[in-house]
C-alpha cells in the first residue's frame, strides 16, 4: 500500500491571536512510529490533538487514510462534518492521555468494552472477550474488575492504552502518557508502548522521555515555535543535532 | 399549663393525614423527576457556547430562585388561567414544583459538570462516541454520582415544600391537618402529629438516599 496513513499538509492552528501551529507538513506510513519532542508551548500536543479533532484547525488538511478529518470542501468552502461523521472518524484513531481519563464509574474491563459495544456495535460477550485479551496484553487481566480509583497511575494508564487499542485503530496517538506518573511507574507503561510498536502498530507520540523516543521511534520530530524545527531518524537527530536550539534542548533534557 | 391533650380526634382522621402524606410524597417524586430533567437541560444551557442559550438558562434560574415559592404556586394556579392556561390544582402544583426544583437542581448540576475533568469528555469522544452519547454514558452518570449528597438535601427540601400545596387546596398532609384542626379545634395535637409525620418521612428519605449514595459511590 503506497498511500500514506496520515497526511498533514500546511496545518495552521490559532488560539485567538496566538498562532500555535504555523504550517505543519507531516506524513506517516503504516507501521511508522514518530515521536514529537520539543519544549512546552512548541505545539506538539496541539498537533497531536488536531489529528482526532480534539482541536479544530483553521487551515490546511489532516487526512487519515486519505480522508480529511473534520471538514469537507463544498462549493469552494470548508464545511465542518456532521457530529456523526466526526465521531466515526475519531474512532479511526485511538488516543492515550497524560491523565489517563478512564471512566471512573466503570471497572477496567467495562472501560475497554464501552467503545467496542457502543461504537463498534459488538455484543457484550464479544466485547468482553476482546477486552480481556487486551487487558491481558497490558498485564492488567487480574485487575479487570477494579475501578480506576483502585488502581495505581501506571495501572490506569495501561488500562487506558488497552481501551484505545482494543478499538483496533489505524493509528495510535500517545499524549505524554508517562508525564503524570511517579518515576517508578514510568517503565511499566513504556514497556507496553514498546511492545505495541514492535507489533507494527502505527504510532504518533508526544513524549518527554528522550531515551524512549530514541529507542521506539523510526523518526523523531523536533517542534519549535509551532513549526517543525528538525526531523530525522533518532540516531541522527539525537547524536548530530543540526540546530543549536535542538542541541540545547537535548542538553536540558539530559539526553 | 392547663391544656387537656386529646389525640382521639386526630386518630379518628389519621387515614386522611396518611393519604395526604402519600399524595405529598407522590407530588415530590414526580416534581423531582421532571425537575431533574429541566435542571440537566438548563445546566448544559448555562455552559453552552451560544450566548442566547446561556442567557435563557441564567434568566430562568435567577427568576425562579429569587421568587418565593408560594408566589409561584399562586401565580401558576390563579394567574395562568387568565392567560388561557387552565390546569387542575394538582397539575398546577406539579408544574410549579418541577420548575422550582429545576432551577435549584440546575445550579447543583452545573457545579457538578464544571468540576469534572475535561479529559473525561475527550476520552469519550476518542472512542468514537458522539457528544450526546458521551454526555449520556459518561459525563452525566459521573456528575450525578458526585453531586448525590447535595441532591439529597434538595430532595428533602422539595418534599417539605409540598406542604405549600395546601395554599391552593391540594389535599396533601398540611391541607388535611388544617381541615381537622378547623373541625375539631385540637390545635396542638393536629399540628404536632402532622409535624412528626413530616419529620419521620424526611428521616426515612434521608436514610434511603444515604443507602443510594453508598451503593452508587465511585469506588476509590
Amino acid at each position: 500500500m503506497s498511500q500514506n496513513l496520515l497526511e498533514i499538509q500546511n496545518l495552521h492552528k490559532r488560539f485567538g491571536q496566538l498562532e500555535v501551529l504555523k504550517g505543519i507538513d507531516l506524513t506517516m506510513r503504516q507501521g511508522d512510529v514518530v515521536s514529537l519532542i520539543g519544549s512546552s508551548g512548541s505545539g506538539k500536543t496541539t498537533l497531536l490533538r488536531c489529528v482526532n479533532l480534539l482541536e479544530e484547525y483553521e487551515e490546511g488538511v489532516v487526512a487519515v487514510e486519505g480522508e480529511q478529518i473534520g471538514y469537507k470542501q463544498k462549493g469552494g468552502k470548508r464545511v465542518r462534518l456532521s457530529e456523526k461523521e466526526i465521531a466515526r472518524q475519531r474512532a479511526m484513531t485511538g488516543m492515550a492521555f497524560q491523565h489517563f481519563n478512564l471512566f471512573p464509574h466503570m471497572t477496567a474491563v467495562r472501560n475497554v468494552m464501552l467503545g467496542l459495544i457502543k461504537t463498534r456495535g459488538m455484543d457484550k460477550d464479544e466485547a468482553h472477550s476482546i477486552a480481556e485479551k487486551w487487558l491481558e496484553r497490558v498485564g492488567m487481566l487480574q485487575r479487570k474488575d477494579h475501578f480506576p480509583g483502585q488502581l495505581s497511575g501506571g495501572q490506569q494508564q495501561r488500562v487506558a492504552i488497552a481501551r484505545a487499542i482494543a478499538m483496533n485503530p489505524k493509528l495510535m496517538l500517545f499524549d505524554e502518557v508517562t508525564s503524570a506518573l511517579d518515576p517508578e511507574l514510568v517503565n511499566e507503561v513504556l514497556a507496553v508502548v514498546l511492545d505495541l510498536a514492535k507489533d507494527g502498530m502505527t504510532m504518533l507520540l508526544v513524549t518527554h522521555e528522550m531515551q524512549f523516543a530514541h529507542d521506539v521511534s523510526n523518526r523523531v520530530i523536533f517542534m519549535q515555535d509551532g513549526r517543525i524545527g528538525e526531523e530525522g531518524p533518532p540516531k541522527e537527530l539525537f547524536k548530530k543535532p543540526k540546530s543549536e536550539r535542538l542541541a540545547a534542548f537535548l542538553k536540558s533534557s539530559k539526553f | 399549663m392547663d391544656y387537656d391533650f386529646n389525640f382521639a380526634a386526630v386518630w379518628r382522621d389519621f387515614d386522611l393525614l396518611l393519604s395526604g402524606l402519600g399524595l405529598g410524597i407522590l407530588l415530590a417524586l414526580i416534581s423531582i423527576a421532571i425537575g431533574c430533567l429541566i435542571g440537566l437541560l438548563a445546566a448544559f444551557g448555562m455552559l453552552s457556547k451560544r450566548r442566547a442559550i446561556r442567557w435563557i438558562s441564567l434568566s430562568y434560574v435567577s427568576a425562579i430562585r429569587n421568587t418565593p415559592i408560594l408566589i409561584l404556586i399562586l401565580f401558576t394556579f390563579f394567574a395562568l388561567p387568565q392567560l388561557g392556561i387552565r390546569l387542575g390544582k394538582i397539575e398546577s402544583f406539579i408544574v410549579t414544583l418541577s420548575v422550582y426544583a429545576g432551577a435549584y437542581l440546575t445550579e447543583v448540576f452545573r457545579a457538578g459538570l464544571v468540576a469534572l475533568p475535561k479529559g473525561l469528555r475527550e476520552a469519550g469522544l476518542t472512542i468514537g462516541l458522539t457528544e450526546f452519547r458521551t454526555k449520556l454514558l459518561i459525563t452525566i452518570p459521573v456528575m450525578l454520582r458526585n453531586v448525590l449528597p447535595s441532591l439529597s438535601n434538595n430532595f428533602i427540601s422539595l418534599f417539605k415544600d409540598t406542604s405549600l400545596a395546601a395554599a391552593i387546596a391540594v389535599p396533601e398532609l398540611t391541607f388535611y391537618a388544617r381541615k381537622i384542626n378547623v373541625e375539631t379545634f385540637r390545635v396542638i395535637e393536629t399540628w404536632l402529629v402532622a409535624s412528626l409525620m413530616y419529620v419521620v418521612t424526611c428521616y426515612v428519605i434521608a436514610a434511603v438516599l444515604r443507602q443510594v449514595e453508598t451503593r452508587l459511590a465511585i469506588p476509590r
